[in-house]
């Protein structure tokens, strides 16, 4: 942990970074692709292209060198999880809506790369969510895959878009039976025998989330992210679902569930953990992390909207600055952490 | 009387260079609250136009009698008697309006652009370039409620003039998008608002920076820029 002093510097330049997290991403969208078909790979496509469009568009009005920010990969990030937390077959322009927004208004009206204080993804998220409800919550049915030919219809608009397209999620689906029956309502029943179920958690998508955990752990591994955030997030998430679950197992599911539920591992390995949206103190971080989970946790459950992540890591990172200055870690020397040259 | 020059920095700082929405940023809370569409925005700025000329008009007549120390209890009356005429104006003559527009006819009250330009303009100025101030002013107001107004609503459902029905029976609103647009509806949400006002407040100062840069290229016309200070 403490080396001395002579420091080996990693050439650790902008877009190595996002080569690697996007390689990170892979074992993920793999396991999408086979629960889905291959329309996650279209979504992938028109995310990037109108990333990439966004992007040049404003970096020629900022006056910015086009080539040099254009490669340097942070925008196609950006484009990949827009694509990864939209509905799968969601219509062409509803990507493409999010994503010219999150590049926009949310990275270059507020400077451009490192100065954006919300994670331009969430925001797309957000936005789409609150503007385009019905859409939003689309989710292709459990075991349909219809061709590719016809997934592009559908997500070009050139095919209707029939109901046994879309059902709730997984999360959706308990959450409406929460509400439905209150007496006869058993989770453990209503998991073990509904067809959207799988053996921990949404079925198919459980393992869509252990890709994203791989790929975290890899991320990890390759120090591009430290352990502090995704913990928090996950040991905050576990911490409370484990408590309402131990106190009414037919009320709440079980930890497993949730972490393995919804948006939690992308959340955790790849969104909670943005640099710069989010803190970079130890303590800061480990405060975002736990904060976000937990309120991860109290948006799926409680709330309206079909998952908590993404409101949840947005209101963290409105939190982010004042974390960041009241876990300023003490510099040798000094007194107090954080009260500038008082020693 | 009143000079050319007097009337065209009063209409100017009205219409542009002091407008109330995108230079003073004032009355955000009527401004963000019904500017979802372009009707409600200008039947607003209607009725604000109305007590912010007879308000001037009233202070600047009597702004010799009103003593100094308490002069804005005064003001608050006589903007406050305004206001209730204007209410019931609205709540008799165009009812289905008032019940949309609802509070913030009664609310132009404490709208922070009233009392700033009586207490700023009106007070030490005469009455009739108060009352040309009052107007101005609103009409800065109305253009840029109008236009957020009819942007949000663009941008939310894809018509226009939504609402011209209760100011003008019969006539209907203009579809400007395909009948299939889906409805971007941040537009009519509250960040929407937020976000759109941020960018005609770029707007203005953009275009002012690009004048500023204009007229610095340009040689100094003594005659012409006599009147500007």
């Amino acid at each position: 942990m403490f080396a001395p002093a002579p420091f080996l510097l990693k050439d650790t330049s902008v877009s190595q970074v996002m080569t690697q997290v996007c390689i990170a991403l892979v074992p993920g969208i793999a396991a999408y692709a086979w629960l889905v078909g291959p329309a996650i790979l279209v979504q992938l496509v028109i995310a990037s292209l109108a990333a990439l469009l966004a992007e040049a568009a404003m970096l020629r009005l900022r006056k910015k060198p086009l080539a040099l920010f254009l490669s340097d990969g942070s925008a196609i990030v950006t484009a990949w999880l827009i694509a990864l937390t939209f509905p799968p077959l969601a219509p062409w322009w509803l990507v493409a809506t999010g994503t010219i927004f999150a590049i926009i208004v949310a990275k270059h009206l507020y400077g451009g790369l490192g100065q954006n204080p919300f994670n331009p993804a969430m925001v797309a998220f957000g936005v789409c969510i609150v503007s385009f409800p019905a859409l939003m919550s689309q989710w292709p049915s459990v075991g349909l895959q219809l061709p590719l030919v016809d997934q592009v219809n559908v997500i070009l608009g050139l095919a209707p878009r029939i109901d046994a397209l879309s059902s709730a999620t997984p999360l959706d689906a308990l959450k409406t039976a929460l509400k439905l029956d209150e007496g006869a309502f058993d989770v453990t029943h209503l998991l073990a025998n509904q067809d959207i179920y799988g053996n921990f958690a949404g079925r198919g998508w459980e393992w869509v989330a252990v890709g994203y955990l791989l790929g975290g752990l890899w991320m990890w591994q390759r120090k591009l992210i430290t352990w502090h955030v995704p913990v928090a997030f996950t040991g905050a998430l576990v911490a409370v679902s484990g408590a309402l679950w131990l106190y009414n197992p037919a009320h709440f599911a079980s930890p497993l569930f949730h972490l393995l539920s919804g948006g939690a591992m992308l959340g955790a390995f790849f969104i909670a953990t943005d640099p710069v949206s989010g803190c970079t103190t130890p303590r800061g971080k480990l405060i975002f992390g736990a904060g976000a989970g937990l309120l991860a946790y109290i948006i799926r459950v409680f709330g309206g909207y079909p998952d908590g992540v993404a409101f949840a890591v947005l209101l963290m990172n409105l939190c982010a600055p004042v974390i960041d200055l009241l876990t300023q870690p003490r510099i040798f020397g000094m007194k107090d952490a954080g009260k500038g040259g008082k020693a | 009387m009143i000079t050319r020059e007097e009337f065209r920095t009063i209409a100017g700082n009205g219409i542009w260079k002091q407008n109330t929405s995108i230079a003073q940023i004032l009355g955000l809370c009527p401004l963000l609250a019904v500017t979802t569409n372009a009707v409600n925005g200008i039947m607003l700025s209607l009725a604000t136009i109305i007590v912010m000329a007879l308000a001037n008009v009233a202070v600047a007549s009597l702004r010799n009698f009103i003593p100094h120390e308490i002069r804005i209890p005064v003001f608050i009356l006589i903007v406050a008697a305004l206001v209730t005429v204007v209410d019931l104006l609205f709540n008799a003559n165009l009812h289905e309006l008032y019940l949309v527009l609802g509070i913030f006819i009664p609310l132009i009250v404490t709208n922070c652009i009233v009392l700033a330009r009586v207490e700023a303009f009106a007070a030490k100025n005469p009455p009739l370039q108060s009352t040309l101030d009052g107007i101005f002013m609103g009409v800065g107001m109305l253009w840029t409620l109008a236009l957020l107004g009819g942007l949000r609503e663009l941008l939310g459902s894809g018509t226009l003039l939504g609402g011209i029905d209760m100011v003008f029976p019969g006539l209907q609103p203009i579809q400007l998008l395909p009948e299939s647009y889906p409805g971007f509806l941040l537009g009519l949400l509250p960040p929407g608002a937020f976000i759109l006002l941020g960018c005609m407040i770029a707007w203005k100062n953009w275009m002012d920076a690009r004048a500023a840069e204009r007229a610095r290229l340009k040689p100094p016309a003594p005659v012409a820029t006599a009147g500007c200070h």
